[in-house]
Order: structure tokens, then C-alpha cells, then sequence
């Protein structure tokens, strides 16, 4: 009987460091490859759905280099950025090294089962990251992040959805829906001066907490060089 | 009546009171569009405070010109109104006040005719005023401040149209607004047949705008159901409506489209019954009007 516990408490403890190995396994594979991009421009197009804002469908240019510098364009017109989009680039939400690996174990996104990896960042007051409390990642067989939560201490949550295509090689996404937090918007009509013959009336409050953005990449130039001066 | 038109147009612009209206127009926007070269930025800012915290808000791209078209127009929403009235007002009450309407009406041309060529040179001078707005708040805002695409704040919505999309809103929204400027050309013209002294019709029409448009945009609900669809300044405010652009269920923008087309078009209708009620009095009073001046 003595035998047995001593060989089920070996089994348990080897298992569960080989366990937490293969989180870190994971996580490094998952930056190898993001690691093989040192820039990129993609051009695409970005559906903005958010409750009070309509906008028409943008064509847009999205510029990255690393470690952390992102930027939108728009090329023919106006664009609302949310805040915190820096996070639709992945590789921003890796880039910050000192952080704690929980394992969140599996999950099921649809059909496919995926790995969840919890980060904890540790204290970093000269990273620009140290708003984000947590970032939970569902990370699929092919090492490649299909989903990510990303808590802020002030922005709310952040939600990352990817779904990949020809570009997986570089853990580099097709389509990437955003989601993120909203707030009211209101100004009163003593300023606007409405024209009120519609009576239209006040957006319903209690579903109106959340917007996305969709972008749907078509090119991607990858590690072409990229000037600082773009992302100015 | 061609002759007596264009002898009514000389008359109108041979009044040095008359060029009052567009100094007026053109210091105004002028006076903007320096505030905004300069401190444009912190005014969108001021419009658009509450999103400040969600989003990243292009402010310079926003102020463009077509953004500062729009903002003046609404600045704008009392004062040109007045300034019609400045001329429309002395249209009748101002050969009462003179003394020549008694001579005027011993021409041999009926009264309806000689009010209906006084209304028109009235119509063709809003018109003129309008045209001469537009280019002052369109055509100086965009060479000052260039073009891109328009965002409209309303109590509710956001609104951005593309910039190719913006042009042909503003040809239609000065045709609205001229017809809106011509019910309050219409009414000055009416109170100037009842009265034998300019100032009087001036300074009336311009309290019944003032009224009317507190009424208007007070949100006090026993005005909004009961006497607020009625009143003629509500509905002047429809040449908004065309840049109200239209979305798809997922909050895009359509290209080209118009929110409530059939309430431009019901307020567009009754500004049209307002101008034919206005006239209308003003030529049955006059008909039946013992002119002792």
C-alpha cells in the first residue's frame, strides 16, 4: 500500500511538471513563430460596429514592427481607433517578457480543442503594458493563438478573435475581430439642433456596453523594413 | 412684370441696408473660420469629449472643411433668418412708411401682381443671400481647411460620411434651406402688408423665430406633441436630414443614402403650405386694404 501512494505521488508530480513544461513549450513556440516577423504592412478592410458610431467600411493600412509599434491608417478617409488596440497585433501582447505562465488547461473554441495559457504580467513601470492586469490565450495544435482576453485596469476587456489562413506560417492572421468596452454617448440637443422629425429615440443602454472591430487582412508585406516615421 | 421685378431687385439692392445682410454673413463666418484655424481642434474636442476615453479620435482629420461648413451652418440657424427679414419685412411696410405705395398701387397692374413681383424679387434676394453663404461657408471653409470625410454629431449617433459622398448633401441641404428662409421671407412679408412702418414686421418676425425656435428645442413634452410638429421652424431645420446618412443592420454607412427621406419630404411639403398660407393672407389683406399712405 506504501508502495503504491509513493508511486502515485511521483506519477502526480512528475506529470504535472512535465504539464507545466509543455505550457512554457507552448508559449515559446507560439513566439518563435511571431518572432519570425520583424515587421510588416498589411492592407485590408475594417468594419467598425459599435452602437452610436456608424462609419462606412474602411480600407485600411495596418503597419507593425517590433517590439510593440502599431499603427492604423485609413487610407481614404477618417478612422475611430478603439484604445487598446495596440492589442490586435499579437505579438504586442507577448512582447513583455516578465510575466507569470498559469496553465488554464483545455478548452473547446467551436470544434477545436485549444490550450488555455494564463499570463500574469509582474510589476513593469516602464512597460507601456503595465495598464493590463491579465491576458488569457486559447492557443490551437498549430501553435497559433485563436483566441485572446486581455483585462486593463482602466479600459475594461479587451476580446481578440483570429482565424487564420495564408499567412499561419508567421502566426500572422487573415481576420481579426476586436472587442472591446464602450461607453454612453450623449450630447445634448441643445447643441446639436437635431433635426427631429424622426424622434429618434435614445439607444437601449443595457446592450450597448460592447463594439468590434473587424479587420480582414488581404496582403501582408512581411520584413520589408518599415520606417520609424510611419508610426508617427 | 418683368419690368416691375427687375425695378423691385433695383430697389431692394440700391438700399444700403440690404448689403448689411451679406457684410453680416460674410463677417460671421469669417470670424469662425479664424476661431477654427485655430482653435478648432479643442471644439471637436468639446463635441466629441464622451468618446475620448473609448476611442482614438482623428481630431485634426475632423476638422476639415466640410466639418466646418456644417458647424457654421448651425451657428447660423437664427441669424440669416433675420437678415431675410431685415429686407423682406420693408418690402411693403416700407413704401407705406415712404409714402409712395398709394402712387405704386395707381399703376395699371392689379395688386396681386404688383404683391407677387414684390414677393419674387423677395425670393430672388434669399436666394442670392443663400448662394452667398454657401460659398462663404463651403467653398473659403474647404480652400482654407481642405476636405475629407464629414462626421456629424447628433444627440444620440455619430455619423461619418465619405468625402465623395458629402457634395451633392450640401447642394440639396442650401436648396432646403432656401426654402426654408423663404417662409420666413413669406411671413416678414405678410406682418410688412398689415403694418405701415418697416420696423415693425422686422422685429416681429425675428421674436417669432426666437420663440419658435426655443419652442422648438425646449424637449418639453406638451410642446413636442401638441404645437412643436406645427411649427415652421421645426421643420426648417430639414436640410439636416440630408446629411443623416442611412446604415445596414451592422451600423455601416450607405453610400448615397438618406435616414428619413419621407421626413425631409413631409417637412419640405409643409414649409411649402406655409410659404402658399403666408402669401396668400398677405394678398387678401392687401386687396381688401384701404391704402391711405
Amino acid at each position: 500500500m506504501k508502495k503504491i501512494f509513493v508511486f502515485l505521488l511521483l506519477t502526480r508530480c512528475f506529470t504535472s511538471s512535465s504539464y507545466a513544461q509543455n505550457v512554457n513549450t507552448i508559449l515559446q513556440k507560439v513566439k518563435d513563430k511571431l518572432n519570425l516577423v520583424n515587421d510588416y504592412e498589411a492592407s485590408g478592410e475594417m468594419k467598425t460596429k459599435v452602437v452610436f458610431l456608424k462609419v462606412p467600411v474602411a480600407s485600411v493600412k495596418i503597419y507593425y514592427k517590433k517590439p510593440d509599434k502599431l499603427k492604423i491608417k485609413n487610407e481614404k478617409g477618417i478612422s475611430f481607433i478603439p484604445k487598446g488596440a495596440v492589442s490586435i497585433n499579437i505579438n504586442n501582447v507577448l512582447t513583455n517578457n516578465a510575466f507569470t505562465i498559469l496553465d488554464g488547461g483545455i478548452a473547446k473554441l467551436g470544434n477545436t480543442n485549444v490550450r488555455v495559457i494564463k499570463l500574469l504580467p509582474e510589476d513593469d513601470p516602464d512597460s507601456y503594458r503595465d495598464d493590463v492586469v491579465l491576458s488569457t490565450l486559447y492557443i490551437d495544435d498549430n501553435f497559433l493563438i485563436l483566441k485572446a482576453k486581455t483585462t486593463t485596469k482602466d479600459n475594461g476587456t479587451y476580446e481578440l478573435e483570429m482565424s487564420y489562413g495564408k499567412y499561419a506560417g508567421y502566426g500572422l492572421p487573415d481576420k481579426v475581430i476586436f472587442t472591446f468596452n464602450t461607453k454612453d454617448y450623449k450630447i445634448p440637443k441643445g447643441v446639436t439642433f437635431d433635426y427631429s422629425e424622426d424622434q429618434k429615440k435614445a439607444p437601449d443602454k443595457t446592450k450597448a456596453r460592447k463594439g468590434t472591430i473587424q479587420i480582414t487582412y488581404k496582403t501582408y508585406l512581411i520584413n520589408k523594413g518599415l520606417s520609424d516615421a510611419v508610426f508617427k | 412684370m418683368w419690368n416691375l421685378l427687375q425695378f423691385e431687385l433695383f430697389k431692394i439692392f440700391k438700399k444700403p441696408r440690404t448689403y448689411i445682410a451679406f457684410g453680416a454673413i460674410a463677417a460671421i463666418i469669417l470670424l469662425i473660420q479664424i476661431a477654427l484655424l485655430t482653435n478648432g481642434k479643442e471644439y471637436v474636442k468639446f463635441m466629441l469629449s464622451s468618446l475620448d476615453d473609448t476611442l482614438d479620435i482623428p481630431y485634426d482629420q475632423i476638422r476639415n472643411g466640410y466639418w466646418i461648413g456644417f458647424a457654421i451652418l448651425n451657428l447660423l440657424l437664427i441669424h440669416v433668418p433675420i437678415l431675410v427679414a431685415l429686407v423682406a419685412g420693408d418690402m411693403v411696410a416700407g413704401e407705406a412708411n415712404m409714402g409712395t405705395l398709394r402712387l405704386l398701387i395707381t399703376k395699371p397692374i392689379s395688386r396681386t401682381n404688383l404683391l407677387l413681383t414684390k414677393f419674387f424679387a423677395c425670393v430672388i434676394y434669399t436666394f442670392i443671400l443663400v448662394v452667398w453663404t454657401a460659398f462663404l461657408c463651403l467653398v473659403v471653409s474647404v480652400l482654407l481647411f481642405g476636405t475629407n470625410d464629414l462626421v456629424i454629431s447628433k444627440e444620440f449617433e455619430l455619423l461619418q460620411i465619405e468625402k465623395t459622398d458629402v457634395l451633392w448633401r450640401y447642394i440639396a441641404a442650401f436648396g432646403f434651406g432656401t426654402v426654408g428662409l423663404i417662409v420666413v421671407a413669406s411671413l416678414s412679408f405678410l406682418l410688412s402688408v398689415l403694418s405701415d412702418n418697416s420696423i415693425g414686421p422686422i422685429v416681429a418676425t425675428v421674436a417669432i423665430i426666437i420663440v419658435f425656435t426655443i419652442m422648438s428645442e425646449m424637449q418639453i413634452p406638451i410642446y413636442d406633441k401638441t404645437v412643436k410638429p406645427y411649427l415652421f421652424t421645426t421643420h426648417m431645420l430639414g436640410w439636416k436630414g440630408f446629411f443623416y446618412i442611412d446604415s445596414d443592420v451592422d451600423g455601416q454607412t450607405i453610400k448615397g443614402s438618406i435616414q428619413h427621406f419621407s421626413s425631409i419630404m413631409k417637412s419640405f411639403a409643409i414649409l411649402i403650405g406655409y410659404i402658399f398660407l403666408f402669401v396668400s393672407s398677405a394678398i387678401i389683406i392687401f386687396k381688401k386694404k384701404d391704402i391711405l399712405s
